[in-house]
């Protein structure tokens, strides 16, 4: 049928075409938006664009954007990790006790912090793949379990900033060149993960489980040690973010990053990483987290009263995939339109 | 039926018959061993497998404390799950048809912080308690709009109505906390049927749950719920209307989520933006741990209900040997991954036991590998 069409029709809809793939590529639309409610934000209120209020926000949403990465890459074999915020919990906690007992340097901790991220995340994926226990539930279980241990560490007490080594949480407002470290550290984290998901074997693997299981096994995809991989991965990239949240705050309560996983999961899925598996880049989880923390920043700037904010959060959550949904709803219509022709 | 759907449940007697009569030895010599695995077999039932788990819960208590298996402290322990049990109930059928709703947490929050601003402007509380319950239903019903007209993943649709609701609770109260309700309406929350130790609110909790169970189990409605879960195309050729169902279930939901916001505003005779926070978790974890399959198709009221009397039954039992709150999450995340584990396992045994039964080499003689791996009736077959 394709073959029928007169070239010139295919001229008259290149250029619509190609503001269709634009519209439809996630990243780019909402990076778009991004500038847009920036430069909007800035001309209402200038301080928003003042480096220390820029650095501040961007050092949380760094933080967000590097569990959002390891998120991504779980939701993209059609999986889901709501154990993210108790593994940074108990993460930052661990990490900033071995500091106070002075017993380590501090990249020792952060080796430590790493790697207790990654063995929780492969705690998770052991549950998931060898049991196959659906991965809602397991880490709906491990995210108990997880902030339980934290409270058992903390045993009643909590860190502050003098428990820490002199100048330890100065990183969090470090800059090199005017980027904030946070920062850079997350654009190395997106730069790798993304490039090994779109051109190594193993990134391809992910999206083959996670769009058509049974294909990929067909095609001789080994599904549960990608899924055990994505979870450890995930796990590990929780680590990191817990090591840089206790750097950020300083001061670490049992229940530090308490609701961090919904802010995750809602920052993967506004950048465009479906729900259902197989589609999505880390690109997009990324500029998610950095939408939603600038957005959360320019209504507090705003000032808006504090009591909508969370009102307009979940508001722009669900503009965002309702959009999302109409958009590729039209490109399915079009393209079956076109097919017809 | 939906027993045997769900467990797979084998049937002993009549289907491994003929292929028995051909075993030789092993038929012979298995029909004591038969009776005794085939037994075993059924045990693995959930059901079965929960009540073991509470009366070892129970008989534990017991050994800790003589004030355990008393009265007062049951009341006291069953009252504090009420809230969350109730909104399992209206949970249970939305992860049967393979959706969930996340949001309920926060319309708790919402409802309560609407009857505490209600009654702050003078409503009466049998006009302002419709009214909560009204807006509930709305929540309920916006929820179930964005999921079926946009054909959204309801996980991240209630995740976004998760924070709104949320914040609209902030909005409707901001840093205010009402607590002056009146006596009447606290003793609701927080006393008991005269002469007894059952609370008002298990009372409530039951007739709910018996109602509940009696939709889902026995009436057209329930049948429908299974359908979609199972096969949600299957179900749409056959008839079943996917969507107006799928929204139906969804008000409900927020309704009864509206309803535990007004028990717990009762109990703890507070109203305050905070309320119900991270309840959502608990709720699905009465769910999955009374046997709801979370990817959709199985589950019973029954077993979501004795899922609640486990969870009161362990926080009981923990904090009289001396576990505070924040520890005793482990224990519930512990007993959540192997409830889940559990059945897995035994379906394992099961299959194994099969085969023990029918000769050992007997599964050989199906051709190739299943695409799935066959439930234990299936076997046999």
């Amino acid at each position: 049928m394709a073959l029928s069409v007169p070239a010139d029709v295919h001229a008259a809809n290149r250029g619509g075409v190609l503001i269709g793939r634009l519209a439809r590529s996630r990243e780019l639309t909402l990076a778009c938006v991004t500038i847009v409610m920036v430069t909007f934000v800035a001309i209402k209120a200038p301080s928003f664009l003042a480096s220390t209020n820029l650095i501040s926000v961007t050092a949380l949403t760094a933080i967000i954007a590097i569990a959002a990465v390891g998120e991504a890459l779980v939701i993209i074999t059609k999986n889901i990790d709501l154990s993210v915020e108790s593994t940074m919990g108990l993460v930052a906690f661990v990490v900033a006790i071995a500091l106070k007992q002075q017993s380590l340097t501090v990249p020792e901790a952060w080796a430590i912090g790493i790697g207790l991220g990654l063995v929780l995340g492969m705690a998770n994926g052991a549950v998931i793949t060898i049991f196959q226990v659906p991965s809602i539930v397991a880490t709906l279980g491990t995210l108990s379990i997880y902030r339980g241990l934290t409270y058992w560490v903390a045993a009643g007490h909590e860190i502050n900033i003098s428990d820490l080594p002199a100048g330890y949480t100065e990183a969090a407002s470090q800059t090199f060149f005017g980027v904030p470290l946070f920062v850079l550290l997350a654009i190395a984290v997106v730069i790798v993960a993304g490039l090994a998901l779109r051109y190594t074997v193993l990134g391809r693997q992910l999206y083959a489980v996670g769009s058509n299981a049974e294909a990929a096994a067909t095609i001789g995809v080994r599904s549960r040690s990608t899924i055990f991989l994505a979870f450890a991965l995930s796990g590990m990239l929780a680590g990191v973010a817990g090591v840089l949240w206790g750097i950020e705050f300083g001061q670490l309560y049992a229940s530090s990053a308490s609701g961090e996983s919904l802010a995750v999961i809602a920052a993967v899925v506004v950048g465009g990483v479906s729900i259902a598996g197989g589609s999505g880049t880390v690109v997009g989880a990324a500029i998610g987290a950095l939408f939603l923390g600038l957005i959360n920043n320019a209504l507090t700037v705003l000032q808006l009263p504090q009591e909508w904010l969370q009102v307009i959060y979940g508001a722009v959550i669900l503009v965002a995939i309702v959009t999302d949904a109409l958009v590729q709803m039209r490109a399915q219509r079009a393209k079956a339109r076109s097919r017809l022709r | 039926m939906t027993q045997d759907l769900r467990t797979g449940s084998p049937q002993p007697d009549s289907s491994p018959a003929p292929i028995e009569a051909s075993t030789g030895a092993a038929g012979r010599s298995g029909s004591v061993m038969n009776r005794v695995l085939g037994s075993l077999s059924a045990a693995a039932r959930l059901e079965v497998f929960l009540i073991i788990i509470l009366a070892f819960l129970v008989w534990w208590g017991a050994q800790l404390s003589p004030f355990f298996l008393t009265g007062s402290n049951f009341g006291f322990s069953i009252q504090a799950v009420m809230e969350i049990s109730i909104m399992a109930l209206a949970m249970t059928p939305i992860i049967i048809t393979g959706e969930i709703d996340l949001s309920v947490e926060s319309m708790v929050g919402l409802s309560s912080c609407v009857l505490g601003w209600l009654w702050m402007e003078g409503v009466p509380l049998q006009l302002g308690i419709p009214i909560v319950l009204l807006v509930g239903l709305l929540g309920g019903l916006f929820n179930g709009f964005v999921v079926t007209r946009w054909a959204l993943p309801s996980l991240v649709v209630t995740l976004g109505t998760l924070a709104l609701f949320r914040g609209l609770a902030h909005v409707v109260l901001g840093s205010t906390v009402v607590t002056n309700f009146p006596a009447e309406f606290r003793d609701f929350g927080f006393s008991y049927v005269p002469g007894t130790n059952i609370p008002w609110t298990l009372l409530a909790f039951l007739i709910l749950a018996a109602v509940c169970c009696a939709v889902i189990h026995l009436t057209w409605i329930g049948r429908q719920v299974f359908a979609v879960g199972k096969n949600k195309d299957a179900a749409r050729y056959s008839g079943v209307r996917v969507g107006t169902l799928k929204l139906a279930l969804f008000a409900v939901s927020g309704l009864v989520a509206a309803f535990a916001g007004v028990i717990l505003t009762s109990r703890t005779s507070t109203a305050n933006p905070d309320n119900g926070l991270n309840m959502t978790l608990a709720v699905v974890t009465i769910a999955v741990l009374g046997g709801v399959d979370i990817n959709g198709g199985k589950g019973t009221i029954p077993g979501v209900i004795l899922a609640v009397f486990i969870l009161a039954t362990l926080k009981s039992a923990l904090t009289q040997a001396g576990i505070s709150t924040d520890y005793q999450n482990v224990a519930v995340g512990l007993l959540l991954i192997v409830s889940v584990i559990t059945p897995l396992l035994a379906r394992q045994f099961r299959i194994l036991a099969d085969r023990i039964r029918l000769g050992r080499w007997r599964h050989r003689l199906r051709r190739g590998r299943p695409a799935r791996d066959p439930a234990a009736g299936e076997v046999v077959r």
